[in-house]
């Protein structure tokens, strides 16, 4: 029995989960419904046009053991099969395929071993897989409703989640824990490929090289959306948690530099000191502490097409 | 024992002329049925705004994308909406209205222990509600973190959040002088003869409530100082960007927070112990165990806050301790519903609003209590925690087990409180609408808790859709039923027919004296005899 049909044995996970809900609700159900139907059955019978006296009986001791110790013994199964559920979550086998999730406001990006990046989650199928969870900010949550995994993104702290996915297919990835502004516009996809698939998208760089070979403006908006820039940065001229790029290279902006306003040209300078020391020089009317530098996670060589994008956003 | 002790012609505590006059009698009076009301219309002044931005949010996820604000908006009326409905409605709530009004009354005192201190806790309250909308109409934007003020985002967030901080940290001291208070006037002024165990059961919810409210509230007001503190002064308690830990902050808030929901439901269940055998002309089945669970909830209420952390990242041993304490903690609750259900077996049941409140309180309260153990079961909790699943749960707990509570208790002791009776046809409707609207709004968030939908989310996918659109009509008609039941109490409260002193026949003290009751309560304060007790029809 399963509780979302779509999902049956999406993931190793999916059986021991819907099993401890249900026993759980099953349970509950049958209470729920057997106390309500006494109540209501009292309330009928003894309804005072029918009993106008009552029958005063001031309580039970067998009564009370009996309905202290039957719970005692549901709840205790209930705990059991939540744990039984819920432990082997919490040790992924050694030979799993590392795959590092870097969490930030408002994207996840998935970092593979051998250097690829994406914003979709590619995973093997029948595969154990181990996500290594890294936030560069504030606590994120990672959730995979179909997999029945969820585990908070903490700053500073070293947290994973694994899973063998079992069934090929489009699942939902979310970000559960509020962290601002775009919270529910943190979300992506997983793609479970069978195993020869996946491992020829794995081991296949000419798609990268493909797109080094493009033009730098198109390289350098793959970048962005990869890092996620538009989820704070319009292209429209929208004002969003920060200034749109809109036709912003080569105008003037004025900046809050350490207290002090100035006016200043968007150059190839400004960017690179934007985006490597984003908090230097804050445009007026938007709030310092939002952006995190990108000082090594993006090369000279990246910013460079970056900027070449941002030209042609007039 | 005595039936009635004063003459009919004492002023009561609403016509009572003091040393000051108009509004002055009111804000600087000591009497706690006074308080009692300054504390209701209070309430009833910020519960409308917080429904009214529980509305908009409804509203907003009625459809994908956006439909009437921004996402910043929307972020701010949900923290607003929690911060109000949680510290100014849901934890003073039954205490600070019924509590004053009754507790005293009630054990056969002429008023609370330390009745300037009493007033006192109003003003805080005042003051800590004054705090929190200058923080949505002042300075850089609405809060914006949720209820909780997690860490790290609530250093990262640019919005207004000192303000709100102090006015829950003012709160908390509400909520402290409150519980004092009741504890040392239970333990001081009960009429002489009134064991223990011959008190009321609403006295015993408030004496577990208060000790909570001593106890675990200091707890989050020094959180809420280290946080504040942490925004000017950079201290790196909880942000790990300066060496903080943020699940500390976690474990801190939880500490206080989930006992508040204790807090927040004995005296919930306290009401209803009273109502219920009221209503049956039958003594409570299993009064020691009624009290004997109230204690426990107290007591063990302190060990369970770990389980809204389960993905934390907490080790595992403390998971499963947290999540096996859950379990243990809903045990004594299970014990009064059956109690209750016991109470109406043979007895003579008189189905008037308070009474249907009370059995519609069980019935909701059930589905919280369900839904709690699907969260406090570790595999379960992985899969719905932090989604519509918990909302939903919280609030059949809160809404629903408070909520119902409240209006019970505010249709069984309002002939008292205000010498008119309502009147009960449109009682009963407003019940009604209420109860079928509240089902319909909270409902559906169960099943798309299940389905995924994660909780404090602006926009959703399109296969949230339908069950959203349920739930946002159920927000009408549990406001339209909302409407009728205000309207009826207050048009009543004027214009009502003149009360008995006791319309239900209830045997507690309150039902003894003049309704309503004058400034001092009793002439003569009342002694239980050995025979006498609160539930002996």
């Amino acid at each position: 029995m399963y509780i979302l049909s779509n999902t049956t044995n999406a993931s190793n996970f999916v059986e021991g989960v819907d099993k401890s809900f249900v026993i759980i609700m099953g349970i509950s159900f049958v209470f729920l419904i057997g106390l309500t139907f006494t109540m209501l059955y009292f309330v009928y019978k003894y309804n005072k046009t029918k009993n106008p006296v009552a029958t005063q009986i001031k309580g039970s001791t067998k009564l009370e053991i009996i309905w202290t110790v039957i719970p005692t013994i549901l709840v205790l199964v209930m705990f059991y099969y939540g744990w039984a559920g819920w432990a082997p979550m919490r040790k992924a086998p050694d030979d799993s395929f590392n795959i590092k999730v870097v969490a930030r406001m408002w994207n996840f990006t998935f970092e593979y071993e051998n250097g690829k990046k994406t914003d979709t989650l590619f995973v093997p199928m029948n595969k154990a897989v181990k996500l290594n969870l890294n936030s560069l900010d504030v606590i994120h949550s990672l959730y995979i409703p179909s997999f029945r995994v969820k585990e908070d993104v903490v700053p500073g702290s070293e947290k994973m989640i694994w899973f063998i996915a079992q069934r090929e297919g489009l699942y939902d990835l979310f970000c559960t824990e509020y962290c601002g502004l775009n919270h529910s516009y943190m979300l992506n996809t997983v793609k479970v490929m069978p195993d020869e698939q996946f491992n020829s998208w794995y081991v296949d760089t000419t798609k990268r090289v493909e797109v080094a070979l493009d033009s730098p403006t198109e390289n350098g908006k793959r970048i962005m959306k990869n890092i996620g820039c538009f989820a704070c940065h319009s292209l429209d001229g929208s004002k969003l948690v920060g200034p749109s790029f809109k036709g912003v290279y080569g105008h003037e902006a004025t900046v809050i530099t350490g207290g002090n306003e100035r006016v200043v040209t968007v150059d190839d300078e400004y960017i690179k000191r934007s985006i490597y020391d984003p908090n230097a020089d804050v445009v007026k009317g938007f709030n310092k502490g939002l952006m995190l530098p990108y000082e090594g996670q993006l090369t000279d060589a990246d910013i460079a097409q970056i900027t070449e994008y941002l030209k042609t956003l007039k | 024992m005595q039936t009635v002790s004063q003459l009919p012609d004492e002023v009561n505590y609403l016509d009572y002329k003091g040393k000051y006059k108009g509004i002055f009698a009111w804000i600087f009076s000591t009497d706690h049925k006074r308080i009692a009301l300054l504390y209701m219309y209070s309430m009833l002044t910020m519960f409308v705004v917080g429904v009214v931005l529980g509305l908009a949010m409804k509203l907003e996820l009625i459809a994908p994308g956006k439909t009437i604000m921004d996402p910043q908006t929307y972020n701010s009326v949900f923290t607003v909406h929690g911060v109000i409905m949680i510290f100014m409605i849901v934890i003073p709530g039954l205490p600070a209205v019924f509590g004053n009004f009754m507790l005293p009354i009630m054990i056969g005192a002429k008023d609370v222990a330390f009745p300037k201190v009493n007033l006192l806790s109003w003003y805080f309250y005042v003051l800590g509600a004054v705090l929190v909308i200058a923080s949505v109409l002042f300075g850089n934007g609405a809060p914006d973190t949720g209820w909780t003020f997690y860490a790290p985002y609530s250093f990262k967030s640019g919005t207004n959040l000192l303000p709100a901080i102090f006015g829950a940290f003012v709160l908390g001291f509400s909520s402290i002088l409150t519980g004092l208070n009741f504890i040392v006037t239970i333990h001081r002024m009960r009429a002489p003869g009134m064991t223990w165990f011959k008190m009321p059961l609403f006295p015993w919810s408030l004496y577990g409530t208060a000790w909570i409210q001593l106890l675990a509230t200091p707890v989050v007001g020094i959180t809420l100082v280290l946080v504040a503190l942490e925004r000017i002064f950079n201290i790196g308690v909880f942000d790990p960007a300066l060496g903080g830990d943020p699940i500390l902050y976690q474990h801190l808030f939880w500490i206080y927070s989930h006992p508040a929901v204790y807090v927040m439901i004995l005296p919930a269940m306290g009401a209803i112990s009273e109502i219920i055998p009221t209503f049956s002309q039958k003594h409570i089945f299993g009064y020691k165990a009624i009290i004997a669970s109230t204690l426990a909830i107290a007591f063990v209420g302190y060990f369970v806050w770990g389980h809204h952390m389960f993905t934390s990242g907490m080790s595992g041993t403390a998971q499963y301790t947290f999540s096996i304490l859950t379990f243990i903690v809903a045990i004594p609750s299970a014990i009064k519903v059956f109690n209750w259900i016991s109470t109406m077996h043979k007895g003579s049941i008189n189905p008037e609003a308070p009474f249907l409140w009370a059995v519609t309180f069980i019935f909701v309260f059930m589905i919280g209590g369900f839904s709690g153990l699907v969260l406090g079961a570790l595999a379960t909790n992985v899969h719905v925690h932090d989604t519509a699943f918990v909302v939903a749960h919280f609030h059949f707990i809160v809404f629903g087990g408070v909520g119902f509570a409240f209006f019970g208790a505010i249709h069984y002791w309002f002939p008292k409180m205000f010498g008119r009776m309502y009147d009960k046809v449109w009682a009963k409707v407003g019940w009604a609408f209420f109860t079928v609207g509240f089902l319909t709004l909270y409902s559906p968030m169960f099943y798309l808790g299940m389905m995924g939908m994660p909780r404090r989310y602006y926009d959703y996918l399109p296969e949230f859709h339908a069950a959203n659109i349920l739930s946002s009509l159920g927000s009408w008609v549990m406001t339209f039923g909302l409407l009728i039941i205000v309207i009826n109490l207050f048009r009543s409260a004027k214009n009502g027919a003149i009360a008995e002193i006791n319309p239900w026949h209830g045997k507690t003290l309150e039902w003894t004296v003049p309704s309503p009751p004058p400034l001092e309560n009793f002439d003569e304060i009342p002694v239980y005899g050995e025979k006498d007790g609160p539930y002996e029809y």
